[in-house]
């Protein structure tokens, strides 16, 4: 992640209203599948759409609290740092994100594909 | 705000284990401080007979060490001895001079041993079995002296005699009453068990009083021990294994009430609501328990108040013995001797060494007793804990679990009988082993403490028996059962049945409602109790509840079955396993043009197509033109039927009509869990109606009807509920008792575990006896299911949100900085 959050250039992605509540959506970036949630408190979380245990498609699952749900093998994965919960460790990546006037921006440099 | 102050007095395992239930509650609340009398960080004083006894090392049972004490900013004060509290000015005072004042104070102060009133109780050489020390003591005095003498055939004191013969003492063990055990054992088992020790080489003296402890030559320590009647034996030591009672002389002298104990309300206050107490030092209801798995509730209560929450409240706990000498197989609980009204079935082979009673009273199982085979103990005990009616079982109860049908995975059914690498949990693959290592070495206590350390159970759940069996073998007196009344998930404290219950009889419709209710411990639930109470609302209030999908698995807001690679398959209905050839050609147009890998008949007679990806769910529905098969719910499967009347030579009945009449009626209804139907037209049977939820067979003059068969995780055969003549009445029997399970059983019980709890006998008084019930039962079915949508045509009514199955298309332009 670059220091300084000024420099960042920000990619629109979708209005936060096209994310149903306690859902997600899919973008297919180019580093890969990220799930962009919206929990019941409209916050907004972008992570890898890839659990830690078994590449579960995270985006699928219940979302709660702050937290969801992998539809595979169950484990919770917060969604603020990507990290699953206890007793489970690992983690999936978590994207810088900012909403701004109702949209979802991610980081342009974050979303292409990872350097070697 | 500054924290309040919460004092500890006692470092053990019931007053620990309720600071550790607290910091999981909140753990900003207090600043804690521990006061502990002996030198060491919480260890687990139960497994202290085996460290006498050589099996494991002090090192191994330590609980929370020193870290844990450091890394949860507790105040931990080792080898101090409160001697004074003040309540008025709400301070603790330690022997030598520390005063640290208090806004909640909690004992935990445990029990002290009984000391016989003789002469020469006093000498060097004379001790207790409570501690650490102690055990060391006798470790120490077992590699110097020969003669041991353990005063006390109970548990405690049989178990320090077993130790202190391992360790090559000639022991002898005292007893006032006329058999060991006298408070968990009838005469036959202690006879039993007397037998089996006299052969590790330990010999009794029973219906003995001791007169006078005297020294030795040297006068410097013990040297023998003279009894009433005159017999003097040699004692280079003396155990007190006699009993113990309630510590409560600090809590005596700050006026607390004591009575056998300090004594304490539900919510373990003493009578003084700043001050709490748990464990054995605690008169809880007139009983202080002795046993762990009982303080273990009671810590949970305890903390439950200390974090303010304010809504838990301890029952008192049903307990059971075990003895933790290795090779001694031995178990008893409840009202074990019988007594008044009670009758009781036996099973004695004194020669084999085996000795089973069972006590029954009013039809249910209120004690045991066991010797030499102990392997069905756990079930006996959960019989019992949950009072269940055991006249139907009564024949086969003595032989146990295994038969009656009840076999878990593999065929494995009793623990004791498997190898440490024997796989006890298929679905994580742990062996036994590793769940034993896990216990030990990681001091775990409860079903859910494996479950979340190993993940053994953690999964489909058919191992659970197995798990609790292995808690049991390990932990013996000190496994801490699950409890009776099982909350839903740890967002609530509530029972599946206290749920249902408030959400019917105050017309609760949404689950904002429900948890504003019941006092939800979270905003909005997690995986586990959403997609309960979302069922629960919709079937409890059809067509005024709203459905919420997202309080759904995503197999049910996706209508399809989520794959491993995260890619769905996708099963349209065949009603009654009829298709066209029409239908055919369609499914072959779909599965080339989407390159459907793999294409199956399913066990439910219909077409599989695996490994679609989400995006095309929308367009595969439309092309397939096929009504939803509702495969991927917990939801009317399918209705699986054999050919009948219409062509088979042997046929009696048309049972693929009756089929696809049987699944139209059911189109579209959402259930505790699957439900599949099975209808054969002729006692051949070739449909497996057995093993159904519902099994309709065919014979000559009309059908018979069965229910609660699985083919699952356990097989389970179907139970006959009634003959019926008319096709009308299979469809009116059958859905009012789907409707039935529908309203009453627990989210994901299948119909065989709801049918298990409530009895055969309550379903047939409901259904076949009761006309008016049955009827009214079969309208709420049919009006929850009228104009059921279908999710794959009807995505408005069905409540489908389509934007699942588009991903995010990127927006080129607008690199807004």
């Amino acid at each position: 992640m670059p220091n300084n959050v000024d420099s960042v250039l920000w990619k629109k992605i979708l209005p936060v209203e096209d994310i149903p509540v306690m859902g997600a959506r899919v973008l297919q970036a180019e580093v890969g599948p990220i799930a962009i949630f919206r929990n019941a408190q409209d916050e907004v979380f972008a992570i890898l759409d890839e659990c830690p245990h078994k590449g579960g498609p995270l985006s699928q699952g219940i979302v709660h609290g702050k937290s969801v749900t992998c539809p595979l093998h169950a484990w919770n994965i917060d969604l603020s740092t990507g990290c699953a919960l206890e007793p489970d460790v690992g983690c999936a990546k978590a994207f810088m994100l900012k909403v701004d006037a109702g949209n979802v921006y991610l980081n342009l440099e974050e979303i292409k594909a990872p350097h070697a | 705000m500054r924290k309040q102050k919460l004092v500890l007095i006692g470092n053990g395992m019931a007053g620990v284990r309720t600071i550790e239930e607290l910091l999981k509650l909140d753990s900003d609340l207090y600043d804690i401080t521990i006061f502990g009398a002996e030198p060491h960080p919480n260890y687990n004083r139960i497994l202290l007979s085996p460290v006498l006894a050589g099996e494991q090392t002090l090192e191994q049972i330590v609980l929370n060490d020193l870290d844990w004490y450091q890394s949860n900013g507790i105040h931990l004060h080792l080898n101090k001895k409160v001697v004074k509290i003040d309540r008025k000015e709400r301070t603790v005072t330690t022997d030598d001079g520390i005063v640290e004042s208090y806004d909640k104070l909690l004992l935990a102060t445990g029990s002290m041993p009984f000391i016989l009133p003789v002469p020469g109780n006093n000498l060097p050489g004379v001790i207790a079995y409570r501690d650490i020390k102690d055990t060391n003591e006798m470790i120490d005095v077992a590699t110097r002296y020969k003669n041991a003498v353990v005063i006390g055939g109970g548990l405690l004191g049989l178990e320090a005699a077993n130790g202190l013969a391992l360790r090559g003492m000639s022991v002898t063990v005292i007893h006032l009453a006329s058999w060991l055990m006298e408070r968990q054992l009838d005469q036959v088992a202690a006879d039993l068990l007397q037998s089996s020790l006299e052969e590790k080489g330990l010999r009794f003296l029973l219906s003995t009083s001791t007169e006078a402890i005297l020294p030795n030559a040297a006068g410097d320590r013990v040297g023998s021990i003279r009894f009433k009647g005159g017999l003097e034996i040699p004692a280079d030591l003396v155990v007190m294994a006699a009993g113990i009672k309630p510590n409560t002389a600090l809590a005596e002298s700050a006026g607390l009430y004591c009575n056998r104990g300090i004594v304490v309300n539900d919510t373990m206050q003493t009578f003084d609501p700043r001050v709490y107490a748990v464990g054995e030092c605690a008169n809880h209801r007139g009983i202080a328990y002795g046993l762990v798995a009982p303080l273990f509730e009671q810590a949970k209560v305890c903390a439950n108040h200390l974090a303010e929450i304010g809504i838990s409240v301890y029952n008192g706990s049903v307990t059971s013995t075990k003895l933790k000498v290795t090779g001694v197989d031995l178990f008893s609980t409840g009202k074990f001797m019988g007594g008044e009204g009670t009758e009781e079935i036996t099973l004695a082979d004194p020669i084999g060494g085996v000795y089973k009673k069972l006590v029954i009273q009013d039809d249910r199982l209120v004690g045991a007793c066991m010797f030499g085979d102990t392997s069905d103990s756990t079930w006996y005990f959960k019989l019992m804990r949950d009072a269940k009616n055991i006249s139907e079982i009564r024949d086969s109860l003595m032989f146990g679990e295994s038969n009656i049908g009840d076999v878990g995975h593999q065929g494995h059914n009793k623990i004791a009988g498997m190898n440490d690498a024997d796989e006890v949990c298929g679905c994580n693959g742990i062996s036994k082993g590793a769940i034993v290592k896990a216990i030990r070495e990681q001091g775990l206590f409860t079903l859910d403490e494996v479950k979340k350390c190993t993940k053994a159970s953690s999964s489909c759940g058919s191992c659970t028996g197995l798990v609790e069996q292995v808690l049991m073998n390990v932990l013996g007196t000190d496994y801490s059962a699950t409890p009776r009344k099982k909350s839903i998930c740890g967002c609530s404290e509530h029972s599946h049945e206290e749920i249902r219950e408030a959400i019917r009889s105050k017309h609760l419709i949404s689950q904002d409602q429900v948890r504003a209710e019941l006092a939800w411990r979270t905003p909005n639930g997690c995986a586990t109790c959403r997609p309960a109470l979302n069922y629960y609302l919709i079937s409890t209030w059809p067509h005024e509840a709203q459905d919420d999908p997202q309080s759904r698995f995503i197999n049910e807001r996706a209508h399809a079955n989520i794959q491993k690679d995260g890619t769905y398959s996708v099963i349209p209905r065949m009603f009654g396993g009829l298709t066209t050839p029409a239908e055919l050609r369609r499914i072959a147009d779909v599965a080339e043009k989407y390159k459907v890998p793999t294409v199956k008949v399913t066990g439910g007679q219909r077409i599989d197509l695996l490994g679609i990806k989400k995006d095309d769910l929308p367009a595969v529905w439309k092309e397939l033109d096929m009504p939803s098969g509702h495969a991927y719910g917990k939801s009317i499967r399918t209705v699986k039927t054999c050919v009948g009347d219409e062509h088979c030579r042997f046929g009696t009945q048309s049972s693929m009509k009756m089929g696809v009449d049987l699944e139209r009626m059911l189109f579209g209804m959402y259930a505790p869990h699957k439900v599949k139907l099975a209808v054969s037209g002729c006692p051949r049977n070739c449909a497996e109606a057995g093993i159904k939820d519902v099994g309709i067979i065919g014979v000559d003059s009309g059908w018979e009807l069965y229910i609660g068969g699985n083919g699952g995780i356990k097989t389970e055969v179907a139970e006959f509920l009634c003959k019926v003549k008319t096709d009308e009445e299979v469809r009116e029997y059958s859905g009012a008792f789907l409707q039935l399970y529908r309203e009453e059983a627990w989210y994901l019980d299948r119909t065989v575990h709801y049918l298990a709890r409530v009895g055969m006998e309550y379903i047939k008084q409901k259904i076949v006896e009761d006309t008016q019930s049955r009827k009214a039962l079969y309208e709420r079915l049919l009006f929850d299911l009228k104009d059921a949508p279908d999710p794959w045509k009807d995505f408005e009514r069905a409540g489908v949100d389509i934007r699942q199955f588009k991903s995010i298309p990127i927006i080129e332009e607008n690199h807004a900085k």
